[in-house]
């Protein structure tokens, strides 16, 4: 069942978004995010919030999945929020004792928790409508210039899908080796920090040979199939730009100049 | 000359200690003498330690021998140059299913090989294609194969190393963390590709019942060749697979304990319908 | 001891999409000493059932009783039932994490509350009836053979002293002399400890030689409950469950339907023997 759980929760279904080139979707999602911070007024979040809106109907992905994402920020926007609302000064519109609430922190807070919200499930979009190999892939080529530099960027976009490929076993494998070392009275449970960092080694010690030792079992089954790195492999699945992804491109261009406009004009 | 040609192959293991001089030397393989046909259903057994894995590295040039030579398909894989050449042309599958799986997806794994070998896009998917269908896994090509059996696990690995077009494929106990009937996928799907696409199968395992129908078996025993011949040749000698740490399969061992007690049974039997038949000719 | 499942039955992730009914109304008494094999094809509830015997599991319906108290019940502590219900793993790759062997033998024991001294007293008992060599007892787990490896897990569960020992396919993956050493080094436990011991395997064969009772699991219940001639006996139903009896039963079948009188029910090679040589003896005559 934990092998269930892919990394960023891809919703196989047959999308408009699903089907951009993940390179377009990287940039976009980028941009989006930049024009959070360029818009700074309610309409200006009018505007963002259309677009949202829209990619999410694009998407096919129901709704619910989008706001997955919040729970792991919950804490964080609360405190965003809470601390934006206190500290902020201002003109005074709610008082108890030493807390006081103010005009100016009430808009900010509420900048600030828009802009929380917008950006994770934003991204959430992203990972939603794209495989983990094929961020991977979009990742590589974006990186590409990088090589000018002697960037390792296949080695590290290899090391990435390699990763996401294996995060599910060492999950399933950890769930293992605690049942293991529990039949033996391990406690993973009961006792203060210390106590429940000691209680780790017997989880992690295996874990971490294990891991080496698929390391290295990998390493021989890619040499075995000819890997040498990174130079004159050609790609089973190469990304292409079709038309649509120009066309997300107008729309995004178009989408940031009106971010830019609304600043410019004050709105 | 065989695709797999070992002449006084021999390998050591060294262990060095802390200031890096020699401990321990063992001498996993010794003095191998070898010849593998090309379309042959090959297998070689021996017990854990015997070399049998190790003997196995060297026929994809995972290891190099420490002394003798070791040819596939007429390359010497001391020739550094020809290193990829030999990958490809004698490819390798291991024990660990998921430790030899890249892809997130089946096809995509399957396509690794031909990737890393330059193969231009259009002729991977012909190969993807073709492979997949070979082991019988077409159905799952965009299953993630996280969600996959043991043995559906190893097919695609199979696949993975067929989409390279080897002419010949290494397995190194590849049903040993799989259950029966994932070793019965695994058999069949590697019966079928000896057949019909005549890859030579050189099979590394400790499963008697697996080695059956191979065309030929070797045994190791202590890093040596100690014996070679056909299923009914080896397995007739049971005395002697007891002394290598193997057995014979549970119809053989019967009919040796039988003869034991003074029936007169053909020493090679394998099968339960020969031993019937035997048996009834006796009574 | 006794270990009773009562009307249990386990689901995966109950209410989501993904449920999946693991067991379903399994009604189970195990006996104190008694040396018991579990068969199934994969998939038909076996780890399931046998996690639940020690609690690392709880049952979604039904109760898990040991020697008459509910395990899930008020106060009772699980923690101390893994001491008394041991259970060893598949893969002793998953356990072994100390510096040398002895250590992690202790590993129980000292859970278990017990001072230094007396931890590795009990470890050296364990290790020594799992015929694990002294000279071993220094070394890091990590430069133990296969076969070796196995015998350390098994002892590190063995030091707790536990009742009963559960143990998932200790064979899988030994070569034929470590199968062959590692079972009749169990078969050797349950002889000298009296302890009941239940194992869990895919190999009818081992199965058939050294257990007394066979429970066969098909898609989460409880399809044959008896002692191993009686449940081969089934071999053609055993079959379309995708499992099958030892080689020898289907050989002794085929020559009785040849009209050799020949005990069926002959489940390893020595019987099988036995019975072919009386039966072609008796035609002699």
């Amino acid at each position: 069942m934990i092998r269930d759980i892919t990394l960023g929760q891809y919703y196989p279904a047959d999308s408009v978004l699903h089907r951009l080139d993940p390179r377009t979707k990287f940039v976009g999602t980028l941009l989006f995010v930049i024009s959070l911070f360029i818009f700074h007024t309610f309409p200006g979040y009018g505007a963002a919030t259309i677009f949202l809106a829209g990619m999410i109907v694009l998407s096919k992905v129901p709704v619910s999945f989008m706001f997955r994402g919040l729970k792991a920020i919950l804490v964080i926007l609360l405190f965003t929020v809470v601390f934006n609302m206190l500290l902020t000064p201002g003109r005074v519109i709610w008082q108890l004792g030493l807390l006081k609430i103010t005009w100016e922190g009430m808009m900010q807070a509420g900048r600030m928790a828009i802009r929380l919200v917008y950006l994770v499930v934003g991204s959430s979009i992203m990972t939603l409508t794209t495989t983990p190999n094929q961020l991977t892939n979009g990742l590589e080529n974006l990186m590409g210039p990088l090589n000018r530099i002697h960037v390792p960027v296949h080695e590290i976009a290899m090391m990435m899908s390699i990763a996401l490929r294996f995060i599910p076993i060492l999950m399933e494998e950890t769930d293992k080796i605690m049942k293991a070392q529990m039949a033996r009275g391990a406690d993973f449970e009961s006792g203060n920090i210390i106590q429940k960092a000691k209680n780790m080694i017997p989880l992690l010690v295996p874990l971490f040979v294990s891991a080496f030792r698929r390391a290295n079992d990998l390493a021989m089954a890619m040499e075995a199939r000819c890997y040498h790195g990174g130079e004159g492999r050609t790609q089973m699945k190469p990304l292409q730009y079709k038309g649509r992804d120009y066309a997300a491109y107008g729309i995004l261009v178009g989408y940031m100049a009106l971010s830019i406009a609304f600043r410019i004009w004050g709105i | 000359m065989g695709i797999i040609r070992a002449r006084k192959l021999g390998f050591d293991y060294y262990r060095y200690d802390e200031n890096g001089r020699i401990q321990e030397a063992s001498h996993a393989v010794r003095s191998v003498d070898l010849d593998i046909e090309a379309g042959q259903f090959t297998a070689v057994l021996g017990r854990n330690g015997s070399g049998k894995s190790t003997l196995a590295k060297h026929m994809n040039a995972l290891l190099i021998p420490t002394e003798g030579v070791l040819w596939v398909d007429g390359m010497d894989t001391c020739q550094e140059s020809e290193l990829w050449k030999i990958r490809q042309k004698a490819g390798m599958v291991f024990q660990n299913p998921d430790n030899q799986i890249i892809g997130t997806v089946v096809e995509e794994d399957v396509g690794f090989g031909p990737e890393n070998m330059g193969v231009p896009t259009e002729d991977i998917w012909k190969r993807v294609d073709d492979s997949l269908k070979a082991v019988g896994m077409t159905a799952y090509r965009y299953h993630s194969p996280n969600k996959l059996s043991g043995g559906q696990k190893q097919r695609v690995a199979i696949a993975g190393v067929m989409a390279m077009r080897p002419r010949c494929i290494v397995l190194d106990e590849p049903t040993a963390m799989l259950d029966p009937n994932g070793r019965k996928e695994v058999l069949k799907a590697l019966r079928e590709l000896n057949q019909k696409e005549q890859v030579t199968v050189i099979l590394i395992t400790h499963y008697m019942e697996e080695v059956v129908y191979a065309d030929k078996v070797f045994v190791m025993d202590q890093g040596e060749l100690v014996m070679q011949g056909s299923p009914r040749e080896i397995f007739s000698r049971v005395e002697e697979m007891k002394k290598c740490g193997l057995d014979v399969p549970q119809v053989t061992m019967l009919a040796h304990e039988l003869r034991k007690s003074g029936l007169k049974l053909p020493e090679d039997i394998l099968t339960r319908e020969e031993l019937v038949d035997a048996l009834c000719q006796l009574s | 001891m006794s270990i009773e499942l009562k009307h249990v039955s386990y689901r995966y992730s109950p209410g989501t999409v993904y449920e999946m009914r693991a067991l379903e109304h399994i009604d189970l008494s195990i006996p104190d000493g008694q040396f018991i094999g579990i068969i199934g094809h994969t998939g038909s509830g076996k780890s399931t059932l046998i996690q639940l015997l020690n609690g690392l599991l709880k049952p979604s319906e039904g109760q898990v009783l040991y020697n008459g108290e509910d395990i899930w019940g008020e106060g009772f502590s699980r923690k101390k039932l893994r001491g008394q219900v041991g259970q060893v793993f598949q893969y002793p790759e998953h356990q072994l994490f100390e510096m040398d062997v002895l250590k992690d033998v202790c590993f129980g024991p000292k859970n278990q509350g017990l001072g230094q001294a007396e931890a590795e007293e009990q470890a050296r008992k364990a290790l020594e009836h799992v015929g694990m060599p002294k000279e071993l007892f220094g070394k890091s787990p990590f430069e133990l053979s296969g076969g070796q490896k196995k015998r350390a897990a098994i002892a590190g569960v063995l030091a707790m002293n536990p009742r009963i020992l559960i143990l998932d396919e200790p064979a899988a993956g030994l070569d034929p002399g470590g199968r062959d050493e590692i079972l009749s080094q169990i078969a050797i436990l349950h002889r000298t400890r009296k302890m009941a011991i239940v194992l869990v395997s895919h190999s009818m064969e081992d199965v058939a030689r050294y257990v007394e009772r066979i429970v066969v699991l098909n898609e989460g219940r409880v399809a044959f409950d008896d002692e191993p001639r009686k449940v081969f006996a089934h071999y053609k139903e055993l079959e379309r469950m995708g499992l099958a009896a030892p080689e020898i039963t289907y050989v002794m079948h085929d020559l009785k339907a040849r009209g050799l009188q020949v005990d069926t029910g002959a489940i390893t090679i020595e019987e099988a023997k036995e019975s072919i040589l009386k039966a072609l003896k008796g035609e002699r005559r």
